[in-house]
C-alpha cells in the first residue's frame, strides 16, 4: 500500500544507487531494496525519461538526494544557480534525504568531476560551516554531509577527520553521512586504524551509511593504495568494519554504491541483501 | 623549523591538469613524503570520467574514430574546455568546433555537423515535457485561418542543417542494416513523441519552414519563406512530420 507520509525518512534498511537500467527489476520487485539513492546532477534536467522515471519511484519508495557537484569545500563561493536547481529539486521532488560532500570539485567556474581532498584546518572549517548554512538555508531542510576517501594528507591540516566532521555538524546542525568504505580507503592508505576512526566519529549525527566498492593499486613505495571506484562488490573487511559501526550506532540506513561497471539487477540486490543481513544482526 | 607549505586550490588544479607538473608541496603521505602517485590518482580520476563523459556524449564520433582516436582528442578537449557547470549531461558543446578546428581532422569535414547532431539528440531528451495538440485542430481551420495560424512547438524540437549526410551517418552508425550514407547536404528535423528522441530528414526547404515558425512566423509567413529557397516545398510533407513526432503543442490563430 501507498503511504506518502512512510517514505519521508530513510528506513534503517538497505538502499541502493539508482541506474535506470534497472527500472524495470526495481519496479517489479525489488527484494531487499527498501529506498533509492539518485546523484542530484543527473535529475536536473527539464523533463523527459529520467524525471518520469524518477517521479514514478519517489511514489514507491523514500528517495535520497546525493549531490556530488556543489562543491562545498571550494575556496570560492558556491554556484547560484546550482544552489537554485538543488533548490528546485529538492522542493518538487520532498524526498527524504538530501546528502553532499566534505569535497570540492569547482575552481574558477570549471567542473572536474571528481571529489578533490581538503586540509583540515581553521580556515577551510569556517568556509565549509558558511557554505554548509547557506546549502540549508537555501533548500530549509538539514543534509547530511559525506566523508571523503583520501589518497594523501594535507601538511597544513591541524584537525583529525573525525573531530572537523564532528566540529562542522555542531556549528551548522547538519548530520553526517558516514562513508565505511570510504573510512577503510583512507585507513589503509594513510595508515591508520578504521575501527579507531569510527570510535572518534559522532555516530550519533549520521543518518546514513554507504558501502561500495574499491580497487587496489600501489603508491611510488609498493604500499597498498586503495581507490575508491563504486566499480564492485563491498570486500569482506569492509562488511567487518560495517558490522563494527552499526554495533555502535545501532541500525541506520545503508546503502550500496555501484557507479561503474554496473552489474545485473541480482548482483546489485545481493550486495543488498547482505546489508540486510548485518542490520539484522543489530539490536534496534 | 620550516613553513607548513599550504595548497591552493588554483595550484592543486594547474597540477591535476598538467602531468608534466609535480604534485604541489604541502601535499603528502602519511609519512610526510611527497605525495607522488597518490596526487595521480586525482589526475587520473578527471581524465578518465571526462573522456567517458565524451564517449557516453558522442557515441557516432567516437565510433567513426575509433577508440584510441577519440580517447586522445578528450583528452585534448578536457583540458581546453574542463566543463563548466556540474551537469554532466550537457558536457561537450564546444566539441563540434574543437573537432573543426583540428587540423589532421581536416578532411573528415561532417565531423563537427555529426557531433552537433549527437548534441541536439541529448538536448531533447532532456527537455521538457509538452502535450501535443491533436491533428484534427488543425484540419479544423479554414485554409485562410491556417495561413494565418503560428504554431507552438514543443522544447524538445530540434532542427539542424548540413551540407553532409549527418543523418545517414548517424543511422549507418548506430542501426544494424541501415545504408551506407551517400554524399549529399542533410536537414534533420528532432522529435520527442515520448522519451526517444527522433532524427529525420526534412524535405527540401523544410528546415526554413520550422525555423520560420520558431522565429514567430505563421505557417503562411513561414511558407513563403520556405518556396523562396524551393519552389518545391511540400508544406503538407513537413506538417506531417512534425504532428507524427507530437512536435505542435499550441495553435494562435489570433493574427
Amino acid at each position: 500500500m501507498l503511504d506518502a507520509a512512510a517514505h519521508d525518512k530513510l528506513p534503517a534498511a538497505p538502499g541502493v544507487g539508482y541506474k535506470p537500467q534497472h527500472f524495470a527489476q526495481i519496479t517489479e520487485d525489488a527484494g531487499s531494496v527498501k529506498w533509492l539513492e539518485i546523484h542530484a546532477e543527473n535529475y536536473m534536467g527539464d523533463g523527459g525519461r529520467p524525471i518520469a522515471q524518477l517521479r514514478h519511484l519517489s511514489e514507491n519508495f523514500a528517495m535520497s538526494v546525493h549531490g556530488v557537484g556543489l562543491s562545498i569545500g571550494g575556496e570560492g563561493p558556491l554556484d547560484a544557480d546550482h544552489l537554485a536547481r538543488l533548490k528546485h529539486l529538492v522542493s518538487w521532488l520532498n524526498p527524504a534525504s538530501f546528502s553532499e560532500h566534505l569535497a570540492w570539485s569547482t575552481h574558477d567556474s570549471h567542473f572536474y568531476n571528481d571529489l578533490l581532498p581538503l586540509p583540515y584546518t581553521d580556515a577551510s572549517l569556517q568556509r565549509i560551516c558558511t557554505h554548509i548554512d547557506q546549502l540549508q538555508d537555501t533548500i530549509g531542510r538539514r543534509m547530511l554531509l559525506e566523508n571523503p576517501s583520501s589518497y594523501l594528507a594535507f601538511a597544513e591540516s591541524t584537525w583529525s577527520e573525525p573531530e572537523f566532521l564532528a566540529e562542522i555538524s555542531r556549528r551548522t546542525g547538519c548530520g553526517l553521512l558516514l562513508d565505511v568504505n570510504n573510512v577503510f580507503v583512507s585507513a589503509t592508505n594513510l595508515e591508520f586504524s578504521p575501527q579507531g576512526y569510527i570510535d572518534a566519529f559522532p555516530l550519533d549525527k549520521v543518518g546514513e551509511i554507504h558501502l561500495g566498492g574499491h580497487d587496489e593499486d600501489e603508491d611510488d613505495h609498493g604500499r597498498p593504495l586503495l581507490i575508491d571506484s563504486h566499480g564492485r562488490e563491498v570486500v569482506d573487511p569492509v562488511w567487518a568494519l560495517l558490522d563494527y559501526t552499526l554495533a555502535q550506532s545501532g541500525p541506520k540506513p545503508v546503502l550500496i554504491e555501484w557507479d561503474n561497471d554496473v552489474p545485473d539487477w541480482p548482483v546489485l540486490e545481493a550486495e543488498a541483501a547482505r546489508a540486510a543481513t548485518a542490520l539484522e544482526r543489530v539490536p534496534a | 623549523m620550516s613553513i607548513t607549505a599550504t595548497v591552493s586550490q588554483a595550484e592543486f588544479t594547474r597540477a591535476m591538469m598538467d602531468a608534466g607538473q609535480p604534485a604541489p608541496e604541502g601535499l603528502q603521505d602519511q609519512n610526510a613524503q611527497p605525495a607522488g602517485r597518490r596526487f595521480s590518482v586525482y589526475r587520473n580520476n578527471v581524465a578518465v570520467s571526462l573522456t567517458e563523459a565524451m564517449h557516453s556524449a558522442f557515441p557516432v564520433i567516437a565510433k567513426l574514430l575509433g577508440k584510441q582516436n577519440m580517447d586522445g582528442l578528450a583528452g585534448i578537449y578536457l583540458r581546453q574546455h574542463p566543463p563548466s557547470s556540474p551537469l554532466m549531461m550537457f558536457y561537450g558543446e564546444h566539441f563540434p568546433k574543437f573537432l573543426e578546428g583540428m587540423e589532421q581532422l581536416k578532411h573528415l569535414g561532417y565531423l563537427g555537423d555529426t557531433a552537433r547532431l549527437e548534441l541536439a539528440l541529448r538536448r531533447a531528451y532532456h527537455a521538457a515535457d509538452a502535450t501535443p495538440i491533436a491533428p484534427e485542430a488543425l484540419g479544423a481551420l479554414t485554409p485562410d485561418a491556417l495561413m494565418n495560424t503560428r504554431l507552438a512547438l514543443a522544447p524538445a524540437v530540434e532542427v539542424l542543417r548540413s551540407p553532409w549526410p549527418i543523418h545517414g551517418l548517424w543511422r549507418y552508425n548506430t542501426e544494424d542494416g541501415a545504408p551506407k550514407p551517400e554524399p549529399q547536404a542533410q536537414d534533420v528535423l528532432i522529435t520527442r513523441p515520448e522519451f526517444d528522441p527522433i532524427p529525420q530528414v526534412l524535405p527540401p526547404a523544410g528546415a526554413v519552414w520550422i525555423r520560420a515558425l520558431m522565429g514567430g512566423a505563421t505557417i503562411g509567413e513561414a511558407l513563403e519563406q520556405a518556396a523562396a529557397e524551393d519552389e518545391s516545398f511540400d508544406l503538407g510533407a513537413t506538417l506531417a512530420l512534425l504532428l507524427q513526432g507530437g512536435a505542435i503543442t499550441a495553435l494562435d490563430s489570433k493574427g
